[in-house]
């Protein structure tokens, strides 16, 4: 089923906020759009967001429900989703 | 936290043709090769059909070619599995084993044929402040933007090179970026001989004048480029230069890359030919491996036309009651003309070997600075004594990147060719296993 990007919204959890995205959206869009600039920290602590936006360059990657390492622009938004990124780290 | 072992949650899947990409090129090759009644099974990495190119937040706005073509692979009777990374490839000679990671879950795919559908990925060239979130690529911006995020009020500079600027300049400013600059690295020289070789392609000529119109009020600078990037948590300003000045501009988003770069990684796994970095292959799209073939991007950058063309090729070669016609090798032979103008009016310039300094991280994965590898005298030796190279990504971001300033060959390549859980990659299945997906149209549309 088709979903468009804007017509609904989904409650997801970012770094223990609750907050609506746009349904239909990836991750990296939707924490993109809440403002957040380091998704993850590397291995020297620098922060780090999205590059190649298509599962190349693994700098998107957060915590999703859990499991560690997922990038974030491969993924798509799901209602309950639980993200943890480096933005307070 | 671990994910737990899913020691015996394998798929299995039997197909004749395993088709590795559903870009252009590899839709074209599953539609010819499954209208022959071959069992195709396409694998790829992203949420949708259509690749980079013809990426849509489903149901989003598509060209009319692809919506055509992804409704014709839907039709096809192929089996497409989205959201899946290959991991490894083996060859016993007769049939080809392939392994995938689809969210965590082991995929086998057992084919006698294998086409090879990468596609291409964004040539990086490392800078001071690169690696500040906001820095990103030409076509990962593009991505993002098409994956539902918002640019509006976002000041944005594009500083690269290669068609590619104009439509993602293009789409910024009608989502309501402040663009503020668009600099192209070739020389105005370069850039007007190659709009005026033009004149054969007029379709082209006023597709590249509707993008430009879109971002009138924005400077579109020849012979310029970007030399580092200053920020704190992320990206604040950029320094931008034309050779004779060099000023500051603030930025929210900088878009960079240097043109496309093939994914051959698969394809060397398998043992098959490259040169200058693209699969070779012959006039029916077969790599030096027996029943191996590879088409678009792949086999050397050349834009959605030709990988369409590229595509239909392959699928036809591997189907027994078909034959490639002539008007499909002429059509190939037109559009690879005008790729290679394209590539050497966009040749990068020599200065772009100077923008990284001895503290540039080069490595992203493992953090490794320009000084700690611009000595070694291999990509292989880099990567035994810094770690560069050796992270998740396996070098495809700073290896081409290595390979343009310091003249590198590419280091050979090992299985398996992205991370996996061990769980995937110790999942066995019995020779005599029964395939769990079956070609028949219900099971095919339940993995759309």
């Amino acid at each position: 089923m088709a979903i468009n990007v804007g017509t609904a919204e989904l409650n997801i959890v970012v770094d223990d906020q609750r907050v609506r995205v746009a349904a239909g959206t990836t991750v990296a869009a939707a924490l993109f759009n809440l403002g957040i600039a380091a998704f993850r920290r590397s291995v020297s602590g620098e922060p780090r967001g999205p590059v190649c936006g298509m599962g190349v360059c693994f700098e998107c990657r957060v915590m999703i429900d859990s499991r560690p390492h997922q990038r974030a622009c491969l993924i798509a938004v799901t209602d309950g989703m639980n993200i943890r990124t480096a933005s307070q780290a | 936290m671990m994910t737990p072992l899913a020691g015996t949650d394998v798929t299995l899947i039997v197909a004749d043709v395993a088709v590795i990409g559903a870009g252009p090129a590899g839709i074209a090759a599953a539609v010819r090769a499954a209208e022959s009644g071959l069992r195709v099974v396409v694998l790829d990495r992203g949420l949708h059909s259509g690749g980079q190119i013809w990426r849509h937040a489903g149901g989003g706005s598509i060209p009319r070619v692809a919506q055509h073509w992804i409704a014709q692979l839907a039709r096809s009777g192929a089996i497409v599995i989205h959201g899946t990374s290959v991991v490894d490839v083996q060859n016993d000679g007769a049939e080809f084993a392939i392994l995938a990671d689809t969210s965590g879950s082991a995929l086998r795919v057992r084919a006698n044929t294998i086409v090879l559908a990468t596609g291409a990925r964004e040539l990086f060239i490392p800078f001071n402040g690169w690696t500040l979130p906001g820095v990103m690529g030409i076509g990962g911006t593009q991505a993002l933007l098409k994956s539902g995020a918002s640019f509006a009020g976002k000041r944005v500079i594009i500083a690269g090179s290669g068609p590619l600027m104009l439509p993602v300049a293009a789409s910024l400013a009608t989502a309501g970026a402040r663009l503020v600059l668009v600099a192209e690295q070739a020389p105005r020289s370069a850039v007007t001989r190659f709009a005026a070789g033009l004149w054969r392609a007029p379709a082209l000529v006023a597709q590249a004048a509707r993008y430009r119109a879109r971002f009138l009020a924005t400077p579109y600078s020849t012979g310029t480029w970007v030399t580092a990037a200053q920020g704190s948590e992320r990206l604040e300003s950029v320094t931008v230069t034309n050779g004779r000045r060099t000023w500051r501009e603030a930025a929210d988003v900088l878009c960079t890359g240097y043109g496309l770069v093939p994914n051959v990684e698969l394809a060397r796994l398998l043992g098959c030919e490259t040169r200058d970095g693209a699969i070779v292959v012959d006039e029916q799209q077969r790599t030096s491996v027996a029943n191996v073939l590879a088409v678009g991007e792949a086999t050397g950058i050349g834009g959605a036309p030709l990988s369409l063309v590229e595509g239909e090729i392959a699928g036809l070669s591997v189907s027994p009651r078909s034959r490639v016609s002539g008007a499909f090798l002429r059509k190939r032979a037109a559009l690879e003309v005008a790729a290679r103008r394209m590539l050497d009016a966009f040749a990068l310039r020599e200065e772009l070997r100077a923008l990284p300094t001895t503290a540039t991280i080069v490595c992203r994965c493992e953090d490794v600075s320009y000084g700690a590898v611009r000595n070694a005298a291999c990509a292989r030796q880099a990567k035994l004594y810094t770690r560069a190279g050796m992270g998740p990504c396996q070098g495809r971001t700073c290896m081409p990147g290595l390979e343009f300033l310091l003249a590198w060959q590419p280091d050979t390549v090992r299985p398996p060719v992205e991370p996996a859980l061990v769980s995937v990659l110790s999942s066995e299945i019995a020779d005599n296993a029964t395939p769990s997906i079956l070609f028949n149209s219900s099971v095919g549309e339940a993995y759309q």
